[in-house]
């Protein structure tokens, strides 16, 4: 007998898929995409992975991710995939990175850099990859990501 | 080169030209002529060497300077954004000289404008110009910027003139020794950068005794108010202060450097010995500062 493949989260017709966020950020990443509107949104948490051993899945119906939303994503966990499906099949997938220059996306933590004094847009260059750190234009303080405030 | 917002946009062949400018125009080879050119020396927080630094390089190019000191009576306290203040200010001048105490200040007010911004210090970040004035006095002193030996002594830990300093000497591979107590020690991110770049320091727990190797020993203010406890403070500053018994057996070329003001940390007694260079250095913020406006205002 053929072994059942059972798939936890419906496949969706046309849309985005989300892959490989690592567990338990799901919910951030949800926080920070508008996924309010007409689309049907499927969320997937601790589901087993080859790849990250757990890992936490969006699928969204009918809907693009902008630029600023993958790039939040992408800056979130880097360790994603972006798959766009059309008509059930993959069209494109791609890993996330995260964004070499990072404009208006991050709230800069120092209270007294001039982006919060007089709310000029912020922007931020990614200062290293692998430690996940970003250092604002600004004020040049450097910030890991994960500790930093996101806005989109 | 436009503006001069940070050390960190600088190279290490552009920070050599603007020596070889500052030098020439000590020597007399280069005179800029600034005549008809107004300088806005925009203030937020008061400075009044740096201010005085820069009116003083403005003035002996035959310049003139605007000056605001302070936010008292100004359009900011009526409510009117930094951008529009900026704006109006360039319609009257051709350069903007400016300290503030918001960080990044100076950053955003060389994108709003179309004059070349001079960044005199935005808070806890950077001061390029006093970064630049102190490379000038030890390539002066020294002859080279390359493979020195430099000890850094005093508040490591919030002097951003001795962080600038550092990270700008790495540019040329120096060797650092720290002086200072163990709570206002060198911040970590500064000493990473230096590891990342292969920069050998130490960090020593008193002057005396380590000055020997030594070639520039900056020394920086260590503030009371940086101690919760009085006596800590007294029992610290004694180890982080500069005296001429302690200057037995250094080497012939060392300078002693100081951002100034100084209050006791150097021993007025180190000012007669050939090492003291703090009133000099001050000195060479002029032509430092001369050179800076000179190659922003396309004269040299």
């Amino acid at each position: 007998m053929k072994p059942v493949k059972l798939i936890k989260v419906n496949a969706i017709k046309n849309g985005t898929v989300i892959d490989h966020i690592p567990a338990g950020k799901v919910l951030k990443v949800v926080d920070l995409v508008n996924l309010t509107g007409e689309n049907s949104v499927m969320i997937g948490m601790n589901l087993t992975s080859a790849k990250l051993g757990r890992k936490d899945i969006i699928k969204i119906e009918n809907r693009v991710l902008s630029a600023d939303e993958v790039n939040v994503i992408a800056m979130l966990a880097p360790e994603a995939s972006l798959i766009i499906i059309k008509d059930f099949a993959v069209v494109s997938k791609q890993q996330l990175t995260i964004p070499r220059e990072i404009d208006g996306l991050i709230v800069c933590p120092n209270p007294k850099c001039i982006t919060n004094i007089e709310g000029i847009k912020s922007r931020f260059t990614l200062s290293s990859e692998d430690k996940k750190i970003v250092r604002c234009a600004y004020c040049e303080k450097k910030y890991e990501i994960d500790d930093v405030e996101m806005i989109v | 080169m436009k503006n001069l917002i940070s050390m960190r946009d600088l190279s290490k062949d552009e920070i050599l030209h603007l020596m070889d400018i500052a030098g020439e125009i000590e020597k007399g080879n280069i005179v800029p002529d600034m005549q008809r050119k107004l300088a806005a020396l925009l203030f937020f927080e008061p400075s009044t060497r740096t201010m005085f630094s820069f009116d003083t390089a403005m003035k002996r190019m035959n310049g003139n300077t605007v000056i605001m000191s302070g936010t008292k009576n100004t359009s900011a306290q009526k409510g009117e954004s930094f951008a529009d203040t900026l704006l109006t200010i360039a319609q009257y001048a051709d350069i903007i000289i400016m300290r503030s105490p918001i960080e990044g200040s100076s950053r955003y007010a060389a994108e709003v404008v179309d004059i070349p911004v001079v960044n005199a210090g935005d808070g806890a970040n950077q001061h390029p110009t006093q970064a630049l004035l102190d490379l000038y006095s030890i390539v002066k002193t020294q002859g080279t910027l390359e493979n020195l030996t430099i000890g850094l002594a005093g508040d490591l830990r919030f002097g951003r003139t001795v962080h600038s300093l550092a990270q700008a000497m790495a540019l040329f591979g120096a060797k650092f020794k720290f002086f200072s107590p163990s709570f206002l020690q060198m911040p970590s991110y500064i000493k990473d950068d230096l590891a990342e770049k292969n920069i050998q320091f130490e960090e020593c727990p008193e002057l005396d005794g380590n000055l020997d190797d030594l070639d520039i020993l900056y020394v920086t203010r260590v503030q009371r108010e940086r101690f919760a406890d009085p006596e800590e403070y007294e029992k610290a500053r004694g180890s982080y202060i500069l005296r001429k018994s302690m200057l037995d057996g250094v080497k012939d070329n060392l300078r002693v450097m100081h951002p100034l003001p100084r209050v006791d940390e150097i021993h007025t007694d180190v000012d007669v010995t050939q090492y003291a260079y703090y009133f000099q250095q001050a000195k060479n913020g002029v032509y430092t500062r001369q050179a800076i406006i000179s190659i922003l205002m396309g004269e040299v």
